[in-house]
């Protein structure tokens, strides 16, 4: 005869799953931080370079801009389908997948960072005697930070939610558990892995904001 | 054979196309999924948004609701609710989560929208004697339309890209193909899949952007 407890009643919250799955359970949120980590890192490489080339060349703002949009519209499952034949069903799909997502958000907001820059402090930088790459890298990068990181911390979130697609090739974190959870009907494997997926998502948003206001005293002195 | 290739194919054998399984119907009801939870968001988000918005209260809620929404993951919700008593209606918990999904964007930019009427026209309108519910129906409402239909445009947009994933708790919609595919192991029809989603995804994009430049000239250029 079954155990009487709240697995075999399969209820919605149950400490006898918390208990027994632990190792599971860490092991589904750690490919889950990592899929996010490493999808968004390479977003923001690649986003860097592509949102300075089109604020300084400014015909390939268009074509970068277009790119980006399209990019986005192309639905989370059709993207990991459609680099299928690149990646095969491994953990790099999801992760190129999400980078691609990632570095939409990211180009549009650092280049409206870049953009917001007034062009009087371009133009005291210059005549200081500023060159080209001192004037990016002390002026105009860190002027853009507040935007890109609010680009960063949307990018951000929506990986950790759209890690959990990642199931449909078997390398999806949490979303492992979710999808295993609904085949069999197992209410507990469902709720929990859903609430860590939202902690993780606020967890990461605050941190991101804590970097935030470290990395950009001078928005804070403003406010105060 | 390389993956175009299998793709074209597969996209034009015209067994692919007929039948419960063909790419017509999963077509239809793809858009009639999509169509329904828009009509659905539309009808509960825009008159609390509009009436939130001309009462100059619960911003932050507006605000949080589309941060907190990006940080829940639609699959989860979806899963979720196919195991509560919802499950049981059949395309129920599909649609439930797709509205819940879709409420965010046009909950913040109706309410935007009607906050950054300017005030000076409002109290205009105030002092030329009309009531609350004028002033919201005749001065703030229209003003307010292009922020709308770029929130309108978006939720639609996410949501056919979004719908793929009813696919994944056993509903219908172009996201069938890709899971079947995905469960033949046929690189070709997963690919294909993908191919028709984003085109409806970019063919709806299409139509709003049409639809506003040919409509009356204030409901263009709202800026997102």
């Amino acid at each position: 005869m079954p155990p009487d407890d709240c697995l075999a009643r399969n209820e919605w919250i149950c400490g006898a799953y918390l208990s027994t799955r632990r190792r599971i359970l860490l092991d589904a949120t750690l490919q889950h931080v990592r899929i996010t980590v490493l999808a968004v890192l390479i977003g923001l490489l690649l986003a860097v370079p592509l949102a300075l080339l089109a604020r300084r060349l400014r015909p390939a703002a268009g074509p970068v801009l277009a790119g980006t949009t399209i990019l986005y519209t192309i639905p989370s499952l059709a993207m990991f389908s459609l680099l299928l034949p690149l990646y095969g069903l491994s953990e790099s799909l999801v992760v190129a997948g999400l980078a691609l997502y990632s570095l939409t958000l990211l180009v549009r907001n650092i280049l409206t960072g870049l953009r917001g820059v007034p062009e009087e402090t371009r133009q005291a930088a210059l005549g200081l005697g500023y060159g080209p790459l001192r004037l990016l890298l002390t002026v105009e990068l860190p002027l853009a930070l507040p935007a890109a990181m609010a680009g960063l911390r949307v990018a951000t979130v929506s990986a950790v939610s759209l890690v959990t697609l990642g199931a449909v090739v078997g390398h999806g974190g949490l979303g492992n558990l979710i999808y295993a959870g609904m085949n069999t009907y197992f209410k507990a494997q469902v709720l929990t892995a859903s609430v860590l997926c939202v902690v993780i998502a606020v967890a990461a948003d605050l941190i991101l904001l804590a970097v935030q206001r470290l990395i950009t005293p001078w928005t804070r002195t403003e406010r105060a | 054979m390389t993956t175009p290739a299998g793709t074209w194919n597969w996209l034009t054998d015209p067994a692919h196309w007929a039948g419960e399984d063909g790419i017509a119907h999963r077509l239809l009801e793809h858009v009639v999924l999509t169509a329904v939870c828009l009509a659905v968001a539309c009808l509960i988000a825009l008159p609390v948004a509009l009436v939130l918005g001309h009462l100059g209260r619960g911003g932050a809620l507006a605000v949080n609701i589309s941060n907190v929404g990006r940080a829940v993951p639609t699959f989860a919700v979806l899963v979720l609710l196919l195991l509560t008593p919802v499950g049981r209606w059949g395309e129920g918990p599909t649609v439930v989560a797709l509205v819940l999904f879709a409420l965010p964007p046009l909950l913040t930019n109706a309410y935007v929208g009607v906050r950054e009427v300017d005030r000076d026209t409002v109290r205009a309108a105030r002092g030329t004697g009309m009531s609350g519910r004028q002033v919201l129906l005749q001065v703030e409402l229209p003003l307010a339309l292009p922020m709308i239909l770029t929130g309108v445009r978006t939720a639609a947009v996410q949501l056919v890209a979004t719908a793929t994933i009813a696919a994944l708790a056993g509903g219908g919609g172009l996201g069938r193909i890709i899971t079947a595919g995905f469960n033949l192991a046929s690189t070709p029809q997963v690919v294909a899949g993908a191919v028709l989603v984003a085109a409806l995804a970019l063919l709806v994009e299409g139509v709003f952007a049409a639809a506003e430049r040919l409509g009356p000239p204030w409901t263009r250029g709202g800026a997102r």
